[in-house]
């Protein structure tokens, strides 16, 4: 404890304080920021055959350095149809998911967050238990429920609500069943928590007033949770845009989105430098919904 | 009226959770199932939780992951509890903004842009110094980086929602800034700190695309092997082990919440205790969470100078 440098070093040296703060922010630097410029570097890249599989950039040769910047890959990743078409399907993909959670998340938490106390803690812990279990296993348990002779078509045809059964796994829905399954909880949370720390004067004073429950929640309820919305919706959104193992697992052959896309350029085409390009695209096309998220999030701190 | 809504909303509640809970039972259901065909039910059977004990790709990889997910969820609430007192007790310093995008980005980032550009820091950084070898020590890495944030998160916002004078009173009773950290805000946060722990366990335990990434020949871990089988589709084994992973987790967190509001109780009732005496002005009935900031400083200073 009693380590102390010598009086002379002590304008050199850092202060407790800086060290502290340096410390985990070093860490994030590192692998979270330089990363980015891992992927950068090698999207100028040309493919070859070797270890590693990308061309370098820079090269000493006779005295000379040479550097060499391809574009061909940024062209290829904002031109050709099979990326961009996979930027829009997953995009699409991604909105209907966000969508849809609202539809079914948003009238859930405000249920959740008027009940009382004592229930409340109940169903916030069903909501969260998801959360712990496995998210492979939950979108594996998908595959019983919507294969062709899986529980909904069995259910569906024993009630003789249809007579063939619907194609749901390995399909455009079967891929959205599970994405709104697995991203629910996440929009639940933080909207629960806005919605449970609502200040709810205004509502009974609303319905002092005579406001039926309907005007009251749309005039009252819903702007004010706006920011929790929002929130909520591009937590959802934003991951959705990348997802890779519930497409794989559910969705079908045409289910093509760019997780996918920049999966087979690495594992089957080994062609590294067009999947850093896409990885580049795809942050440039997430950049303006992140920036929001972290405004919202910032402020979420600040008042928090 | 009032009643018929009610009702109208616990329906609906009810359906949400069907639609939440309903697949997972399904998994643990069938896993009993004595048929081949998983959906198409021929009798209780435990055939497969045999199949899985015998099953030495599943061992291997599970012993893996474990491993890593132990070494992952303490990593991540070293870092990630550092993080967020960071975040909670500076409110001003240079570079905030980038450090607080930094935190909050991996929550929403997609794992593949991660999972890639880390990959690619590894191999430039193998390329110039030959060092690290794709493995476990990568995906180590990788892992502790999806949780980071997570941990970083809770802990901030635990602490944003404490009583400052606890802090303030340690420094006045003369605790070092690591002393207080230590006896005081350490015991304070041990609920996030347990559930972060447990989360960055199950996120390290499941992760695909880092796994897939980021490890090399040499290991085969759980995840990879899951992802491989369920993408042809159903697996009786795979049921098995999804029911063991979901009465473990389920098991455990039921426990731990348990034990967290239990334990939230005490803390509550000694503050409320500790305040009301203190307001009126005297007693030696110091809340427990002051003990340990206290035994060596009452010497110096009066514990009455907290209330």
């Amino acid at each position: 404890m009693n380590l102390r440098a010598p009086a002379w070093l002590d304008p050199w040296l850092p202060s407790g304080r800086t060290l502290v703060i340096a410390a985990p922010f070093a860490f994030l630097l590192v692998f979270f920021m330089v990363p980015f410029a891992a992927v950068l570097k090698i999207s100028f890249a040309d493919v070859r055959m070797g270890v590693p599989p990308y061309t370098p950039i820079a090269e000493l040769r006779d005295g000379a350095l040479h550097i060499t910047m391809n574009l061909d890959h940024y062209a290829t990743a904002v031109t050709d149809p099979l990326y961009v078409g996979s930027y829009l399907y997953s995009i699409e993909v991604a909105a209907l998911t966000t969508l849809l959670c609202l539809l079914i998340g948003y009238p859930a938490c405000y249920l959740i967050a008027r009940s009382d106390p004592s229930r409340r803690n109940l169903l916030l812990m069903g909501v969260m238990l998801p959360f712990w279990t496995s998210y492979l296993i939950r979108v594996y348990a998908w595959i019983g429920l919507l294969k062709n002779q899986g529980l909904i078509n069995g259910f569906l045809l024993g009630a003789h609500l249809i007579t063939q059964p619907l194609r749901l796994y390995h399909s455009n829905w079967g891929l959205l069943i599970g994405m709104v399954y697995n991203y629910l909880p996440y929009l639940m949370l933080p909207l629960y928590a806005h919605l449970v720390r609502m200040d709810t004067t205004l509502l009974e004073a609303a319905c002092d007033l005579g406001a039926r429950p309907w005007e009251a929640f749309f005039s009252i309820t819903v702007p004010m949770s706006r920011r929790g919305i929002v929130a909520a919706c591009l937590l959802v959104f934003i991951p959705a845009v990348g997802e890779f193992v519930i497409p794989e697992i559910l969705g079908g052959s045409n289910s093509l989105m760019i997780g996918r896309v920049m999966w087979d350029d690495f594992f089957v085409s080994t062609d590294w430098p067009s999947a850093a390009a896409a990885t580049t695209a795809m942050v440039v096309l997430l950049l303006l919904p992140i920036a929001w998220f972290q405004r919202i999030q910032r402020r979420e701190m600040g008042s928090g | 009226m009032k009643g018929a809504n009610k009702r109208l909303g616990d329906a609906y509640l009810a359906l949400v959770f069907l639609f939440l809970y309903v697949p997972t039972a399904s998994v643990v259901v069938y896993s009993f199932n004595e048929s081949q065909l998983v959906t198409i039910w021929s009798g209780f059977s435990l055939k497969w939780y045999r199949a899985l004990a015998n099953d030495r790709e599943v061992l291997a990889a599970a012993w893996a992951s474990l491993k890593i997910g132990l070494a992952t969820a303490c990593a991540a609430v070293f870092v990630g509890t550092w993080a967020g007192v960071v975040l909670n007790r500076f409110k001003r310093f240079r570079g905030l903004t980038l450090y607080t995008a930094m935190i909050n980005a991996p929550l929403v980032i997609p794992e593949v842009i991660q999972g890639i550009s880390l990959l690619l820091l590894f191999v430039a950084l193998q390329e110039a110094t030959g060092w690290p070898e794709r493995g476990m020590f990568t995906v180590w890495i990788g892992h502790t980086m999806l949780c980071v944030s997570y941990v970083a998160i809770t802990v901030q916002s635990r602490l944003a929602g404490l009583d400052e004078s606890l802090h303030e009173a340690a420094e006045v009773l003369g605790a070092t800034p690591l002393r207080v950290f230590f006896d005081i805000t350490l015991p304070l946060i041990s609920q996030a700190l347990i559930s972060g722990w447990l989360l960055s366990f199950t996120i390290s335990i499941d992760d695909v695309l880092m796994t897939a990434f980021l490890s090399g020949p040499d290991s085969t871990l759980l995840p990879m092997v899951v992802f491989s089988r369920a993408r042809l589709g159903l697996n009786p084994e795979i049921n098995a082990l999804g029911t063991l992973f979901i009465v473990l987790v389920t098991v455990g967190v039921v426990i731990g919440n348990h034990f967290m509001l239990k334990r939230q109780h005490r803390l509550d009732r000694e503050m409320s205790l500790a305040l009301s005496q203190g307001g009126r002005g005297g007693g030696d009935g110091s809340p427990a969470v002051l003990q340990g900031a206290q035994d060596e400083s009452t010497t110096r200073h009066r514990p009455h100078s907290i209330g």
